[in-house]
């Protein structure tokens, strides 16, 4: 069984959301990343987004590009991101998805990369400029490697696409917050309860929300409307600052204790 | 078949490569451009922009001087550069800015290189009233210092955008996330034939109106169609628009010419088909310069126009159907294009057209005396001026 369905069948069981932290790969280097990974499970993470680095993120704010630049600075590739989580799968089961632009993928080669990434333990894939609409060359490879394609919706989805990519996505459905970037401020609850609220109709998949997550409170509030929160730029940010310094482990690892402690149910 | 299908392919070139935010926007972009290009109204009124406003037809010009020291086709040149705002850009700004209205959108973004699109859209908006802000690279912004200054009197905000190479790939990216941010309000009008469908498509149709008249044009002073034709390509929107008439005329030939900057073999050029592979950027599936990890390369040309990892999606699909060709020219063969036609003809052209009159020096010599070529002078050179100066070490 994919990491994903297993890790959202036990939590809905206990009636507790998934808690989804996204780090860029690479970031400061490919060997931080992997002690990242570990201290992000242990302070309550449920499932690791690990962002490929790629020179013009589109749908990434500043925060994130300027990760993505740290990424590409120390060298990380797909091929080896691919190798520190088979490194990983040494010593964690926690489920893996990557979040790659489309380009970075089809420069590997679809078939190939899809059975590589299924090999060293990736659970899923998020391609940001991928809509299912062009998913066509990604869809049989991920489906025999057992990879989940996560699909996007937005505030901005009509009800036709809703359906459509509802129906597409796999391990869960990925709602972005806001109109907008990753990093921007959320600023519409009740638009997000009720967009969840509206693609719940659509299929049982899970729904996660992410884009402008960034504070416990924020995570306390999407985890009562959705299956699963997904924090990035906050985590980002603090790789940013504490990259140097020696405290990266410690500051992020004691950031998502806090985000995973308001999650918990009441 | 009719290009691009629905999905906005050009054979395996184009589609739809963009966040979910933006694909309700690109739907509706694109049934509104259905719409409006069947609808009489909407034709009249870009017919009567197009000439009142931008001056068209701009006229096609028999280069006299310039064909006599080749020695070799009759060259004729498509002044674009006639246009108000100085480049064929203002074709498509006029179209998608009727067309922002008609979608009820009150503001207007757009990304530039050269600054050319950028005036363009500035003029547009400052004509009809609506707000208009301009993403420019800040390496673009010093070497366009003039343009920038140009939109700012206009009315538009131009803002600096300082990631990756700072040039026009960066700023259609900040344009995009713009865009993502305020898709509801906000037109995105890109300004070449680049980007997610329908956008090749409809700036191909826009900038069609070049080729149209040329085609007339040149059977009424020839009586006959050209041998060739020949335009730069940065995105490519020129030579779409000069080509697009041509493409059922299987015996007239297209060339496009790209920017080799200092040459392709050192690595510091813009010359996608002689350096580059398909991929994805900004939206579409088309020949990009790019490593082996699908990271985009950064680009050099003299030209800001043509500085650019990616070309449109259906001179991909010309190429690979060999219905055009592809060529290039470098810094110094522009230059000297720049010059050549200043003192033959007593036009300066921009750098990115420079590109194409440098291509025509080296293949009108070749040709009977009796071949015609047709070259698209998509802008005038006003702006390239203080660069020029400054390549030349002269301080004005």
């Amino acid at each position: 069984m994919n990491r994903l369905d297993e890790t959202f069948g036990r939590l809905k069981a206990k009636g507790e959301k998934a808690l989804i932290t996204y780090i860029m790969a690479g970031d400061p280097s490919l060997q931080e990343t992997e002690q990242l990974v570990l201290e992000l499970e242990r302070a309550g993470a449920d499932i690791i987004e690990l962002g490929v680095p790629f020179s013009d993120p589109i749908a990434d704010g500043p925060v994130i590009q300027q990760a993505a630049e740290r990424g590409l600075q120390s060298g990380t590739s797909l091929r080896r991101i691919l190798e520190a989580v088979t490194r990983l799968r040494a010593s964690t089961q926690i489920p893996i998805v990557l979040m790659a632009y489309y380009n970075t993928i089809h420069a590997f080669g679809e078939k190939d990369f899809c059975g590589r990434a299924a090999e060293a333990g990736v659970d899923g894939l998020i391609v940001p400029d991928m809509p299912p609409d062009e998913a066509e060359p990604l869809r049989r490879p991920a489906a025999a490697a057992g990879l989940h394609l996560v699909f996007l919706l937005a505030p901005t989805s009509t009800a036709s696409r809703r359906a459509y990519v509802a129906k597409e996505s796999g391990g869960f459905v990925y709602y972005v917050s806001i109109t907008g970037i990753t990093g921007a401020k959320l600023s519409d609850m009740a638009g997000v309860r009720e967009n969840v609220a509206k693609i719940r109709k659509q299929t049982k998949t899970p729904v996660a929300v992410g884009f402008g997550v960034a504070t416990p409170e924020d995570a306390a509030m999407v985890a009562e409307a959705a299956d699963g929160v997904i924090v990035g730029s906050a985590i980002v940010r603090r790789v940013g600052e504490h990259g140097q310094d020696g405290r990266l482990v410690q500051e992020v690892g004691s950031f998502v204790r806090s985000l995973k402690e308001a999650m918990q149910p009441a | 078949m009719a290009i691009p299908d629905r999905q906005g392919r050009f054979g395996p070139y184009g589609g739809r490569y963009v966040p979910e935010t933006l694909m309700p926007a690109l739907l509706e972009l694109e049934d509104a451009y259905q719409r409006t290009r069947k609808d009489k109204g909407f034709q009249a009124e870009l017919k009567h922009y197009l000439k009142e406003y931008v001056g068209r037809p701009t006229p096609l010009y028999f280069a006299q001087r310039l064909t006599k020291r080749l020695g070799g086709a009759k060259i004729y040149l498509k002044r674009e550069d006639l246009c108000h705002t100085g480049a064929h850009k203002i074709n498509n700004a006029i179209g998608q800015a009727l067309l922002a209205r008609r979608m009820k959108k009150p503001r207007l973004i757009a990304e530039t290189g050269a600054g050319q699109h950028g005036v363009a859209t500035a003029t547009v908006a400052a004509m009809f009233g609506l707000e208009c802000e301009i993403y420019m690279g800040t390496e673009d912004m010093q070497r366009q210092a003039l343009n920038v200054f140009r939109m700012r009197l206009l009315g538009s905000k131009v803002t600096g955008v300082d990631a990756g190479s700072r040039t026009l790939k960066d700023a259609i990216s900040e344009a995009m996330r713009d865009w993502t941010t305020n898709v509801r309000t906000t037109h995105y009008v890109l300004g070449s034939v680049l980007g997610a469908h329908p956008y090749p498509m409809m700036i191909r149709d826009f900038q069609a109106v070049i080729g149209r008249e040329a085609r007339k044009q040149i059977l009424a002073a020839e009586g006959r169609l050209p041998d060739c034709l020949i335009a730069c390509v940065g995105g490519g929107s020129n030579a779409m628009g000069l080509f697009h008439a041509f493409v059922p005329d299987k015996k007239v030939r297209m060339v496009g010419v790209e920017a080799a900057g200092l040459g392709v073999e050192s690595g510091k050029h813009a010359a996608r088909f002689a350096g580059g592979r398909p991929g994805v950027l900004q939206g579409t599936m088309t020949y990009l310069l790019q490593d082996d990890n699908g990271q985009v390369n950064l680009t050099h040309s003299v030209s800001a126009g043509l500085d650019y990892a990616a070309v449109g999606p259906e001179h991909s699909y010309h190429k690979e159907t060999n219905r055009a060709e592809y060529t290039s020219a470098t810094d110094d063969e522009a230059l000297a294009a720049f010059d050549l036609l200043a003192r033959e003809e007593g036009i300066m052209p921009a750098l990115e057209s420079a590109h194409a009159i440098a291509e025509v020096v080296k293949c009108a010599p070749r040709m009977k005396k009796n071949q015609i070529l047709v070259v698209n002078l998509s802008g005038r050179g006003d702006k390239d001026v203080q660069q020029v100066a400054r390549i030349k070490g002269v301080t004005l």
